[in-house]
């Protein structure tokens, strides 16, 4: 299965979960309350994952490794390796 | 020689690492690359070979690889050149053919992708017997160097972006530094169709569709010091096709 199809059916499932209750598809005469949450639950859960993304990508922005050390050590190689080589006969 | 021969055997097994490197227009950093792999790979005592094959760089990367050649030997450095440029993904497949290692190491020739790392690619692989290990910014001491907030915050975006829709189960999808057991390759680069940055999104999301285990050694990434970027112009827009391709077809 896709992972477009396992979108699709996770999206039904939950559609026709939320219709059984707040449309009442089949009179299965649920206490007023149940609708009453069930309701704005898709936009509520949209907006909480909404929130989510942006905190998980801001805190992996703002921790995102600086790998300072790892430039000044290329550029101290790149150095040894240009002598080493030329004794070795490159041309450049 | 003689002390990499006998180092080499020191490590009782008959593992050969080819290493994969593709150019257009590096003649600053072949040498280097060529330079540092030759170093860790003495260091460790593996035994293995670079393949370089070069797109006909204007630049004259060819010529230098010749030097190189002469310096190192026929048989540490091969070269597999062809005559224009034809993109990466079939740099690898021309690559592979050619290829007499039963490992097989693909990374940028542009120095982002540190040879340091190699034996901890080889020691993860051997840990779990992964079909494929993959180097990732993302995770653990992994991370970047020389990039702005906007390249950041794309980059994270784009991977959150990907590993909501994808599931994948690795962490950095996009990077090019792997190592892969040769037939795993192989039969990998077959499957996949893609160019640019999903390219590499492809071939482990495709790994993992068929049931390659996937290990992951944290790398840090320093953008390149010489030559120009290849990749470049709607990156984003091709990248995003890209996704919802795999999204829609894996
Ligand atoms: N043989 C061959 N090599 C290529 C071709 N295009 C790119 N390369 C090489 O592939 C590697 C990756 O290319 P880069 O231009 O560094 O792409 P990138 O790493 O995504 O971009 P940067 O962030 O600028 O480094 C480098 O070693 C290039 O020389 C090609 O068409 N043929
Ligand atoms: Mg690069």
């Amino acid at each position: 299965m896709t992972k477009l199809l396992q979108w699709l059916l996770g999206a039904s499932v939950f559609g026709v979960a939320w219709g059984l209750v707040v449309l009442d598809l089949m009179n299965l005469r649920l206490p007023r309350a149940y609708r009453e949450v069930a309701w704005p639950m898709p936009m509520y859960l949209l907006v909480v994952f909404g929130c989510y993304s942006l905190a998980t990508v801001g805190y992996r922005v703002a921790t995102f490794n600086d790998c300072r050390e790892a430039a000044k050590e290329l550029q101290a190689q790149i150095q040894e390796a240009n002598l080493d080589l030329q004794k070795k006969g490159l041309k450049f | 020689m003689a002390s990499r021969k006998s180092s080499s055997k020191s490590r009782g097994d008959n593992n050969k690492y080819s290493v994969l490197l593709p150019t257009y227009n590096e003649r600053e950093n072949l040498p280097l690359i060529v330079w540092l792999l030759v170093k860790y790979f003495d260091e460790s005592g593996y035994d293995f070979e670079i393949i370089v094959i070069d797109d006909g760089s204007p630049d004259g990367t060819l010529a230098v690889a010749e030097q190189l050649q002469k310096i190192y030997g026929e048989d540490r450095i091969l070269l597999r050149p062809r005559a224009k440029k034809l993109g990466l993904g079939t740099a690898y497949i021309h690559g592979i053919k050619h290829a007499t290692g039963n490992f097989v190491f693909i990374m940028d020739a542009d120095l982002s992708h540190h040879p340091k790392f190699i034996p901890q690619f080889i020691e993860k692989q051997r840990e779990g017997g992964f079909d494929l290990v993959s180097g990732t910014r993302y995770s653990g001491n992994g991370g970047v160097y020389g990039w702005d907030l906007r390249r950041k915050l794309i980059s994270r975006g784009a991977n959150f972006i990907t590993q909501v829709l994808l599931r994948p189960g690795a962490s950095d999808l996009t990077g090019s530094f792997r190592l892969y057991k040769k037939e795993v390759l192989e039969q990998l680069v077959e499957k996949c169709v893609s160019k640019g940055y999903v390219f590499q999104m492809e071939m482990i999301v495709r790994a993992r569709q068929l049931g390659y285990s996937i290990g992951e050694v944290p790398i840090s990434f320093v953008d390149r010091v010489y030559g120009e970027s290849k990749l470049g112009g709607n990156e984003i827009v091709s990248f995003l096709k890209g996704l919802l391709t795999l999204f829609a077809t894996t």
